[in-house]
């Protein structure tokens, strides 16, 4: 038996890392708004290049990290690289990794703090089919001046109806961090959607 | 490799990691106080090492930082962290507003309006707005959690019953987002309606505390106050004594030991932008010109 060949991760992670977590921090303080990360080019098959720029720029051995039964095969690579456990307790997760096609998204099962630490919640990092032809959505909050579009296409049917009570809750919730290619937006807690029904 | 001995921008690379993860939580929840493992750094605790935590964690190679103390690119603080992160980081520093990508401050908010590229870094001494009222940690984290803002309000109430209106000059609390209850850091309240709307991104460091916070750009900042005794922004009796601005904060500078005092702009890059687009004040030259005319 071969052991699986395991991809390289950044090729710089001191410098690749910070373009990576400021590129996260400026989708995070403008909700919808696409950024490019720079990927990490020798992504595993499958594994969207931002995604895995996020995932490498974040998780640590203080993280434990859940992935989605799609992406399940990318545990080796990510656990060596990042060396962040991999959890099945989704509950238990800081960060989660999902591929929102094949499993879609269930917001609720995820940690979403508690109301003196709503900090202790998880932060999704969802690889999506496409960030620019999916049905119109408008969403407005913090970091957004009016109204944002976004067009993400592969969410969930109910994905409005899940942000609702998402933001319902706040502060506590979870945050997303939604990637495709080597592009990525982010949805985090404070973020309402004002029309549209993904 | 390269000769600088420390890794960039000082830190670590987990370090950096768990304060990134701090800041994005706390962009996420705005205004709400993020627990972090506050680092020790090569400066004592009080000289702005939660704002050089976060400075760090964001800095990249391509950034220009500016750091300013009170307003000022040329006290001992400002100067320090700056050839600090020139050393460790190499970054190209600057005293522009303008030109800075990431602009680390001591109790000022600049003059010059922010842009949508530009991050504020702000030092934070004490994070919690209501510390002084109720000491302990616990209580203040459940009043949070309630949103029980009530005893800050009575804190304002006070003000007015003893001395008229509302006396807090600065550290000033706000409402950000309609949630949470936030210190600004000791900014004179001057600067707080800039906080408001600002089109910047805006991180909060507390190192001795171990919180960051943070307003998203474009976020509803909102000065506490009655209805029948608004915020007021407090106003000068006079324009900047060097560049003649009526529009700035002014710090106070005794000039002689005869009562002789000067009011100028405490944002420098601000005040010598202007004398260079030939605005004047009243005592142009400062206070040796004055006693050379004596």
């Amino acid at each position: 038996m071969t052991p699986p060949r395991l991809e390289a991760g950044f090729a710089d992670p001191v410098i690749e890392g910070q373009a990576a977590f400021r590129a996260t921090m400026d989708a995070m303080a403008r909700p919808g708004r696409i950024v490019v990360l720079p990927g990490v080019r020798t992504a595993p098959e499958g594994l969207a290049p931002a995604a895995c720029a996020a995932i490498l720029a974040l998780c640590d051995f203080e993280t434990p990290l859940w992935l989605s039964p799609a992406m399940a095969a990318h545990g080796p690579y990510l656990r060596f690289h990042t060396g962040a456990p991999l959890t099945a307790d989704v509950a238990a997760a800081a960060f989660a990794l999902v591929d929102a096609a094949q499993d879609g998204i269930d917001l609720a099962r995820f940690a979403q703090g508690v109301p003196a630490y709503p900090d202790r919640s998880a932060t999704i990092v969802a690889q999506m089919p496409s960030l620019r032809d999916g049905a119109p959505l408008v969403i407005a909050g913090p970091g957004i001046a009016a109204t944002q579009d976004m067009r993400v296409a592969g969410l969930p049917a109910d994905f409005a109806r899940q942000w609702a009570a998402n933001r319902a809750s706040f502060p506590l919730g979870v945050d997303l961090i939604l990637a495709a290619g080597d592009e990525a937006l982010a949805l985090p807690r404070s973020a309402r959607i004002i029309e549209g029904n993904g | 490799m390269t000769d600088n001995p420390y890794n960039f921008a000082y830190l670590d690379e987990q370090t950096k990691r768990m304060i990134r993860r701090a800041i994005l939580k706390a962009v996420a929840i705005p205004g709400y106080q993020v627990p972090f493992a506050s680092r020790e750094m090569p400066m004592p605790y009080g000289w702005g090492t939660g704002g050089v935590q976060v400075t760090a964690a964001i800095l990249g190679p391509k950034d220009v930082l500016k750091v300013i103390d009170q307003g000022a690119d040329d006290t001992t603080n400002a100067v320090s962290i700056r050839a600090f992160f020139a050393k460790t980081a190499g970054v190209q520093t600057t005293t522009a507003t303008a030109e800075a990508t990431i602009i680390q401050t001591r109790h000022r908010i600049p003059e010059a309006p922010l842009g949508e590229d530009q991050v504020l870094v702000y030092q934070v001494p004490i994070p919690e707005p209501l510390r002084f009222l109720e000491p302990r940690e616990t209580e203040t984290r459940t009043m949070h959690a309630l949103s029980e803002y009530g005893l800050m309000h009575v804190k304002l109430y006070e003000d007015i019953a003893r001395f008229g209106h509302i006396a807090t000059s600065y550290a000033y609390p706000v409402e950000v987002a309609g949630r949470y209850v936030m210190d600004p850091s000791p900014i004179p309240k001057f600067d707080n309606p800039k906080m408001d709307d600002c089109p910047a991104l805006q991180l909060f460091g507390a190192g001795r505390e171990k919180r960051i916070y943070a307003i998203p750009p474009h976020t509803r900042v909102v000065s506490l106050d009655f209805d029948d005794h608004p915020f007021e922004r407090n106003r000068f009796s006079q324009p900047c004594a060097l560049c003649g601005a009526g529009d700035s904060y002014l710090d106070e500078v005794v000039t002689d030991d005869r009562g002789g005092r000067l009011f100028v702009c405490s944002d420098t890059d601000y005040c010598e932008g202007r004398r260079e687009a030939g605005h004047r004040g009243h005592q142009p030259g400062g206070p040796e010109r004055k006693e050379a005319a004596e």
